[in-house]
């Protein structure tokens, strides 16, 4: 296979790793956000266990994943599940502090007039979080395309495949081949994420 | 004239590290239908924390709030909400809501269909001097804080209710508008004779609104008489209060 072939399908499937976990790690994390602005107990100890995630170094992770049943192993369910690990505590946390950042006289008068728990969140705060939130989608994004090229390292597949092969056959060719198109994915998905976020925010 | 809220004994207190302090005590009073009462008091004096019984905001630790004729722990309290107005300094309109949408909230809850909200909307705006094609499709940081504070009035009067809460409304507002907006608020309490309980700080406004002014220290109800008799008042809080008045009209009394 030519590079520029092997480039395309590499690229297709680094794409696609960054989708799944960063949809997966928004389904999660977002729901858990908002529950966390309610219970204000169990806020410390789930934020904690993110941050302790996000605190493993990366390659460490992929590697820990490995012996552990049913998500572990070798390829790309792994490496999924470490990406969607360290998607978590951005989108997690902006959900918290854009939702409790909203004005509280504003949820005041929501309540007082008669709204529902159900309706001040989706009619109040989400809008008025939604910046917030989206900044959170776009870090954990960008964060995920660039730690999606170590997946390579447990079969994972993606543009990592060239960085690791350049590195263990000295071709600078080939690691270039790997970084770039991810660093130019990186920046693209944070202009294009950055847009979204200004073009939603609704004040 | 009949009792549309009534507090009996109702106090309110809040856990603290060292056993608990009280912010309101045994306060027992009734509004009648159709007054106004201003509860005057200093900031601390309990004024709000009482307000906000109404609604079920707050609900009372001992004793009971009931509007009308029924404890506010037996209502539904998005029903009871819906059948009460409320006013707070400007800070409570919806930011990501036109004006449009700030004032048809109520009535969009309550299931109103479009064409409805969109006609009493306009009303509203129009009844508070906000002609509806200029402000309607505006933002609430578009507008001047008399305006937003009318369109704040208009929100809480949009579904109609018997009962308007106001929380210190025109605090924010520079002299001028104040007086304008209080005056717009006579008119139309003597156009829509709807109940309304009225807190703030400033004695002047007390006077002016009040058709009976309840006066707030430490919790506890001190005083409530109509405005005339509330000059006469011999109490030092009152007193204490009535030396501003004195003092800021140049002695031209309060009945203008």
């Amino acid at each position: 296979m030519d590079l520029r072939s092997e480039l395309a399908s590499l690229t297709v499937e680094h794409l696609e790793l960054v989708l799944v976990a960063v949809l997966i790690a928004a389904a999660i994390s977002i729901p858990t956000g908002i529950l966390l602005t309610r219970r204000t107990g169990m806020r410390r100890w789930v934020l904690g266990i993110a941050n302790v995630l996000q605190t493993i170094p990366s390659l460490a992770l992929f590697g820990f994943l490995i012996p552990v049943p049913l998500i572990g192993g070798i390829g790309k369910r792994t490496a999924i599940v470490a990406l969607v690990l360290y998607a978590l505590l951005p989108m997690m946390r902006n959900t918290l502090t854009g939702i409790l950042g909203v004005d509280p006289a504003v949820r005041e008068s929501a309540v007082a007039m008669g709204m529902t728990g159900r309706q001040v969140l989706w009619q109040v705060e989400l809008p008025l979080a939604m910046r917030t939130i989206l900044a959170g989608v776009r870090v954990a994004t960008v964060t995920t395309i660039g730690t999606a090229t170590i997946a390579a390292a447990i079969g994972g597949g993606g543009l990592g495949v060239f960085i690791f092969r350049g590195i263990s056959t000295v071709d600078t060719t080939q690691i270039l081949a790997g970084a770039i198109p991810a660093a130019v994915i990186a920046l693209l998905a944070d202009e294009s994420l950055g847009w979204l976020e200004r073009k939603l925010s609704p004040v | 004239m009949s009792a549309i809220v009534e507090f009996r004994e109702a106090g309110y207190s809040v856990a603290r590290d060292q056993g608990s302090s009280e912010i309101l005590r045994e306060l027992t009073f009734t509004v009648e239908a159709g007054e106004t009462l201003v509860l005057l008091g200093r900031s601390g004096s309990g004024k709000t924390t009482a307000l906000k019984m109404i609604n079920r905001l707050l609900s009372p630790t001992s004793g009971e709030v009931l509007v009308e004729g029924k404890p506010t722990a037996a209502w539904d309290p998005i029903r009871l909400r819906r059948r009460i107005g409320y006013v707070i300094q400007e800070t409570g309109l919806f930011p990501h809501f036109t004006v449009a949408e700030n004032v048809g909230l109520v009535p969009r809850l309550e299931g109103w269909s479009p064409e409805r909200i969109h006609v009493r909307v306009n009303e509203l705006l129009e009844q508070m001097g906000l002609p509806s094609r200029e402000f309607s499709a505006r933002y609430p940081r578009e507008l001047s804080g008399g305006q937003r504070q009318r369109v704040g009035v208009a929100r809480a009067l949009a579904a109609d209710p018997p009962v308007l809460l106001f929380d210190e409304p025109f605090g924010a507002l520079d002299p001028v508008t104040r007086l304008d907006l209080q005056k717009q608020f006579l008119a139309l309490r003597n156009a829509l004779n709807k109940t309304a309980i009225f807190v703030t700080h400033d004695v002047r406004e007390a006077m002016m609104l009040g058709t009976r002014v309840g006066l707030m220290r430490n919790g506890r109800l001190e005083l409530l008489s109509p405005p005339g008799e509330f000059l006469q008042a011999e109490n030092d809080e009152a007193r204490a209060f009535l030396a501003g008045l004195d003092w800021k009209t140049e002695g031209n009394g309060p009945s203008q």
